[in-house]
């Protein structure tokens, strides 16, 4: 597990059913790893355990959006390897 | 949205949070005077002239440039902006380019680097401007007066997690004669947050 820089990567569907930080326009789309950030409490985790949330790793990722990029600091349970 | 609509929702609000103050006191989590001081702190080092000086210093020093892009929360520190009144967050600095146009949101809420730019304009928290910014960028920046090449990249930004954004503008042409303090009266808080080229 544990994602670099310049991997692909595909964004899941919806992940948790109750609070995330996983935007649903970002949701099933294919991007890139342009940054590792290290690892943070998570928040679908956090926010029904907040003393005690599993961490896990952040990255930033990139997708392409028509004319533009839009770049997200996603958890890694968000992410899938892009094949 | 009507005024009399904007009035009932700021009393819901407020009668939300006066009822969750309550709870919190009741419970031996807070008190009225600790929020107090939250608050005061929040006005007394919350300003955006911390981000000018960032910016202004970026722009004489390629040194601190360097240091600013690879770990801002150090770099910030290093001139005088205490960040440690707020939660710890990990603080990007992303730099425009001739080629390169950064823009900041927050899709999921209102994220925003409160410590160097003080509160956040009402627009920034506004469902339009989150929701515009990453699917028509372009558009959003010429409302705003921007018209940028079509061969400049548009990078948006979305704060979804814990790293809080602010874009270092291009440094204007025709500015090399001016110090430190003269350049940081030109920056404004929509170029920190990508809306505004300076």
């Amino acid at each position: 597990m544990g994602f670099e820089i310049g991997h692909r990567v595909r964004s899941r569907a919806q992940v948790s059913r109750g609070h995330t930080r996983l935007p649903s326009y970002l949701q099933c789309r294919e991007g890139c790893v342009v940054g590792v950030l290290g690892a943070y409490p998570f928040p679908d985790d956090r926010a029904h355990n907040s003393t005690n949330a599993r961490t896990e790793a952040l990255y930033t990722v990139e997708f392409q959006l028509g004319d533009h990029a839009v770049r997200a600091d996603l958890f890694e349970p968000y992410l899938e390897a892009s094949t | 949205m009507s005024t009399l609509h904007d009035h009932e929702h700021s009393a819901a609000v407020s009668r939300r949070v006066k009822a969750l103050i309550a709870r919190l006191e009741d419970a031996g989590i807070t008190t009225e005077a600790q929020l107090d001081s939250v608050v005061e702190s929040f006005l007394t080092h919350a300003r955006p002239e911390n981000g000018y000086r960032v910016v202004a210093r970026a722009w004489t020093d390629p040194d601190f440039k360097a240091r600013l892009l690879a770990d801002a929360n150090a770099a910030v520190a290093e001139i005088g902006v205490d960040l440690s009144h707020w939660a710890p967050v990990k603080l990007r600095v992303v730099e425009n380019t001739p080629r390169t146009h950064n823009l900041i949101v927050c899709t999921l809420c209102s994220c925003y680097p409160i410590a160097l730019l003080g509160p956040s304009p009402s627009w920034y928290k506004s469902e339009a401007y989150r929701a515009r910014a990453v699917s028509e960028p372009r558009a959003v920046l010429r409302e705003f007066g921007i018209e940028l090449p079509d061969d400049t990249q548009i990078i948006v930004w979305d704060s979804t997690a814990e790293a809080r954004y602010m874009v270092l503008p291009q440094r204007p042409a025709g500015t090399e004669h001016l110090g430190e303090a003269e350049l940081a009266a030109l920056v404004t808080r929509n170029g920190l947050i990508g809306t505004a080229l300076v």
